[in-house]
This record gives C-alpha cells, sequence and structure tokens, in this order.
C-alpha cells in the first residue's frame, strides 16, 4: 500500500511540475503560439491513442472505428455549445459526448467484438463510417458543411489536465482486474474462458472505455480548432492514429506518448519548413492530420 | 417492374467492377492474409495507364485493356517484391499499416504527378444505346459484364486447372507444407499478386470507360467496398468474391434507385456488419473450428 501512494504521489508531483514548467516556457516565451498549438494537438491525440491502445494493445481487438466514437464527442460539443457557450455547457457536452459514444460503442460492440482479428477491423470501420454517413446527412450537424464558429473553451491546461486524467483512468484500468482480464483475454481467449472470465464482457468494457476516451478527445478537438466537418472523421484519421499506437509500440502507454510526440512533431516540422519556404509563417489551426500519414 | 431491371442492369455493371476487384483482394488475403489496402490505387493506376496509351499512343480499347492489366500486374508484383516479402514473418499489424502507406504512396505519387484534379477518359468506344422492353441497356454496360465475367472464368481455369493455380491452392492451406512438396512460395505469391493486380487495372479501365472521369484518388472508395465484397463472399473463396462484388453492386444501386443515395455507403457497411454476425465466415467461406 505504502508503495502504491508513494507512486501516486511521485506522478501527482511530476504532472503538477509538468504543467509548471510548460507555463513559465510559455510566459518565458520559449514556447511561441506555433509551439503552444504543437503541444496542444500532441495532447488531444495522446488522449486519442492512449484509448486506442486500450483496445488493441491491451484487449487485443483490433478497432479501426476510433475516429467515429471522435465524431460523436465533437459534435456533442459542437451542437451543445451553440446553445450554451460557456464553461458549464463545454464541460456539460462533454459528459453528454461521453455517454452517448459509450452507448453507441455498447451498441457496436455486442455484435462486433464476437468478430476476431480482420474482421473485426472491417466491422468496426464499416460502424464508424455509418456514424460518419448519418452526421453527414443530419440537419443539427449541418451536413456535410460542419459546424464552424465553436466558441473557443479550451486552451493548453485545460488539455494538459485531460492528458492526465485519461491517462490515469487508462493506466489505472489496465493495473486494475479489468486489465488484467482483458490481457488475459488478449493472450488467449478460450483459456481465459477457462478460468472463469467472460470475454465477451470484458473486451465490451475495454471498448466501451475506449470509446468514451475517443469522446473526449472529439470534444476537445472541436473547441480547440474550432471547425469540424464529417470528413475529419473519416477512415483515414482511424488510420492515423493507429499509425500512432504501433508507432509507440502496441501494449505501452508511455510509448503511445513518444509515438504521438515524434509523429506530430515530424508533421509540424515538415509543415514549418514548407511555410517558411512558402515565405508563409503565420499560424495555422487548421493545419491537422495528413501530414503525418 | 421497367424501373427494377434497369436498376439490376445497372447494378450488375457497377458489381463487376466490384468483383474483379474483390477476387484480387480475396486472392491475396486467402493467401498470405493481408489487406491488400493498395488494391484500389493499383485499380487507379489501371485507369491513368488507359488514359495515357489511349490519349498518347491512339490504341483501341482492346490493347489499353490488356496493356493496364500487364503493367498493373507488373505494379503489383514489384509492390509485392519490395514492400511487403521483406514482412514476409512480422507481425501482421505492420505488413498492414505497409499496405497502407503503399497506398498512401500511389494516390499521393499521382495526386503530384498529375494533380488532383479530374481527368476525361477518352471515349474510344461510341456510345450505342439498345432498348429491350422498355429496359436501356448501353454497349459499355454490355462489354463490362462481358469482360468482368470472361476474366472471372479465366480465373477460376487459371486456379482450378493449371499448374500454378494448384500451387497457388496448395500455399494458401499450408506454405510449410507446399514448401516441402518443392513449391517456392514465394513465386507463388507473386504470381498471386500478379494476377489478382491484372483484374484490378481491367476493372480501373473498364470503370474509366463506364463513368468518363479518373483521378488519383478514385482508388480509396471501391477498394474498400471491393474488400467488403470479399468479406461479404466469404474471403478466400473466388466465387465468393464474385457473388458478393455483384451484390454490393446491385445493394449500391437500389439504395439509390430508392432516394437513400446519400446513405448508400452506410448501407454497404450495414449488410457487411450484419453477414458477419450471420455468417462469420462469409457467403461461401469455410468455417474454421478453432480447435483448443
Amino acid at each position: 500500500m505504502q508503495a502504491k501512494w508513494k507512486a501516486a504521489l511521485i506522478w501527482l508531483v511530476l504532472a503538477v511540475a509538468g504543467f509548471y514548467l510548460i507555463n513559465e516556457l510559455i510566459v518565458v516565451g520559449v514556447i511561441n503560439a506555433f509551439i503552444e498549438n504543437m503541444l496542444v494537438t500532441i495532447g488531444i491525440n495522446i488522449i486519442l491513442a492512449t484509448g486506442l491502445n486500450l483496445i488493441i494493445g491491451f484487449s487485443g481487438q483490433f478497432s479501426l472505428g476510433h475516429a467515429g466514437f471522435m465524431a460523436i464527442g465533437a459534435y456533442a460539443t459542437a451542437i451543445i455549445t451553440q446553445q450554451m457557450s460557456n464553461t458549464l455547457g463545454f464541460y456539460l457536452s462533454l459528459g453528454v459526448g461521453m455517454v452517448i459514444a459509450m452507448l453507441v460503442a455498447v451498441v457496436i460492440g455486442i455484435p462486433t467484438l464476437r468478430l476476431r482479428g480482420d474482421y473485426l477491423a472491417i466491422a468496426t470501420m464499416g460502424a464508424a463510417e455509418i456514424i460518419r454517413v448519418v452526421i453527414n446527412n443530419l440537419k443539427i450537424t449541418n451536413g456535410a458543411a460542419g459546424m464552424y464558429n465553436i466558441p473557443a473553451l479550451a486552451n493548453w491546461p485545460t488539455v494538459y489536465v485531460f492528458v492526465c486524467l485519461t491517462t490515469l483512468m487508462i493506466v489505472n484500468f489496465a493495473r486494475s482486474r479489468a486489465g488484467r482480464a482483458i490481457q488475459a483475454i488478449r493472450e488467449d481467449e478460450i483459456a481465459a474462458e477457462a478460468v472463469g472470465i467472460n470475454p465477451t464482457k470484458w473486451k465490451l468494457a475495454a471498448f466501451v472505455m475506449g470509446a468514451a476516451t475517443a469522446a473526449i478527445g472529439g470534444s476537445l478537438h472541436a473547441v480547440y480548432i474550432q471547425t469540424i466537418a464529417p470528413s475529419d472523421f473519416g477512415i483515414m484519421q482511424s488510420i492515423s492514429l493507429l499509425i500512432i499506437v504501433v508507432l509507440g509500440g502496441v501494449g505501452s502507454i508511455t510509448g503511445t506518448f513518444v509515438g504521438r510526440n515524434r509523429a506530430r512533431g515530424a508533421g509540424h516540422g515538415v509543415a514549418a519548413i514548407w511555410r517558411a519556404a512558402d515565405g508563409d509563417l503565420r499560424l495555422s489551426p487548421d493545419f491537422d492530420y495528413g501530414v503525418q500519414a | 417492374m421497367q424501373t427494377f431491371f434497369q436498376q439490376v442492369i445497372n447494378g450488375l455493371s457497377l458489381g463487376s467492377i466490384y468483383a474483379l476487384l474483390a477476387l484480387g483482394y480475396t486472392m491475396v488475403y486467402g493467401i498470405i492474409k493481408l489487406i491488400n489496402f493498395a488494391h484500389g490505387d493499383i485499380y487507379m493506376i489501371g485507369a491513368f495507364w488507359g488514359y495515357y496509351v489511349i490519349n498518347q499512343y491512339h490504341v483501341d480499347f482492346g490493347v489499353a485493356l490488356v496493356s493496364a492489366m500487364a503493367v498493373s500486374a507488373i505494379l503489383g508484383m514489384v509492390i509485392e517484391y519490395l514492400a511487403y516479402r521483406p514482412l514476409r514473418h512480422s507481425p501482421r499489424i505492420t505488413a498492414l499499416i505497409t499496405a497502407i502507406g503503399v497506398s498512401y504512396f500511389l494516390e499521393n505519387g499521382m495526386s503530384f504527378l498529375f494533380g488532383a484534379n479530374t481527368w476525361n477518359f477518352p471515349q474510344v468506344i461510341g456510345q450505342a444505346r439498345y432498348t429491350f422492353f422498355g429496359v436501356t441497356i448501353t454497349n459499355i454496360q454490355l462489354l463490362i459484364v462481358a469482360v468482368a465475367l470472361v476474366l472471372m472464368v479465366g480465373l477460376q481455369l487459371i486456379v482450378q486447372h493449371t499448374r500454378m493455380g494448384t500451387a497457388m491452392r496448395a500455399v494458401a492451406v499450408d506454405q510449410e507444407a507446399a514448401e516441402l512438396v518443392g513449391i517456392d512460395p514465394n513465386h507463388i505469391i507473386s504470381f498471386t499478386f500478379g494476377l489478382g493486380s491484372a483484374l484490378a487495372g481491367a476493372a480501373g479501365v473498364l470503370i474509366g470507360l463506364y463513368y468518363n472521369s479518373i483521378d488519383p484518388l478514385m482508388g480509396m472508395v471501391p477498394g474498400i467496398k471491393a474488400f467488403v465484397a470479399a468479406v461479404v463472399g466469404g474471403i478466400g473463396s473466388i466465387p465468393g468474391a464474385a457473388i458478393g462484388g455483384f451484390l454490393i453492386g446491385l445493394l449500391e444501386t437500389f439504395v439509390q434507385a430508392i432516394g437513400l443515395s446519400a446513405y448508400k455507403d452506410a448501407a454497404v457497411y450495414i449488410v457487411l456488419i450484419i453477414i458477419l454476425i450471420v455468417l462469420p465466415a462469409g457467403l461461401l467461406g469455410k468455417n474454421v473450428k478453432e480447435k483448443v
């Protein structure tokens, strides 16, 4: 017990220290608007990728539909903050997005998680595409044009806190009884079943948990980028997240952090050079996922 | 009733294209268990090759079709040799991501070389319409279905009745055992990629003729739908892929015909999920029981 609290305390100190470090660097001016934008995008992608890593890395279920849940979170936030454009509205929308994403994950997960490997990948990809097509055709989501002028309700501290919270949530989940159960299922489903683990239940738990974090990531994406469209949440977005998870190492949380930084860092680096060559160095918040792919 | 048959005709022509693509997916998946995401882009290259030879050398349709098949086959084999062969023994997710990478490379490479805009495919065959009992068929639709059927029958003959086909089936069942009886798996896998890619190239030229427009990203969505068709038909099964392709084509046209064209992609995925739940191995796939 003692060691556990000690570890928790160390992580808390590290998280707070990290916060102050970034804060100081912004005050001093080492981190300019461009780097800050990059850090926030990194943070959002860490949230998305750790959730996907829980599904792919820990429970071994190959999901290619993460962007669909991200879309649910993003659209919940965009729609609710239109009516309530304050912080309360944002947190309310975050909760609503998470709940909807979890419900959809249950509906999708119960039938599809019986499938394995590539079949599951294709089925989840199809499910995410169905979500996207529905969003593309609804009135409330403004169709294919997407939603813009979403109030800017998240800045880097919000994202930082959420990165810490979701990582904590995922790590705790992975190290709890549930986490051991899903890792047992990943290693050998039949053996796990033989020792009394219900594979469907735990696989679904991991899937729903991943969907909830994807919705958080989507909500933050919406209020940070301030413009969303259904085309942002296509197959390519799911694949980008998959690439982050694989690059960082499947089943490793620290890996997801590093992988994220590297992919995003390289992407921004290339973009910065490109813009410099173009004589255009302004900050572009709409610069997004395409490059690292 | 006339509208119904009209939609059947349209669905069959579109389905032929999906079926040709699905055959390539199913063969490659059957033999090395890889979702070859670059397959849709080989179809795009086939269409661009058709465009190029027709505009540049003023060849007729047959030459364009055969040369596109040859070029696509070579491209498929080169991709296999450079990108997938070094990863033969690495985790499957690595090969999958490499396939996505190859797909991006081909799409963006073509966008870089030719620009991202749409190109008008030259009309080498004058369009003619035939009307039977109020149902209109164009000669191009007939040609698409006929070419697709000929190629499918040809493929079936190659796979079932030649030494190469027998070796392909042997490698698909058990690669190590095939090696023991003197089959070189690399050779066979390369041949499989060649065959599949040739069919994709043919599909590319046919779709260019049918829709009159080609662009570097044209392979993405049909590629994924063709994979869905292969899964629906039972992956690894050649007749299954053909049936799946026609089914997806018909489904898409009918969803469009009843005024839900915005949801046609969603309909394809819904059918996919339903089929996977009811028949996890697809329509004609063999259900493999897991042994402990």
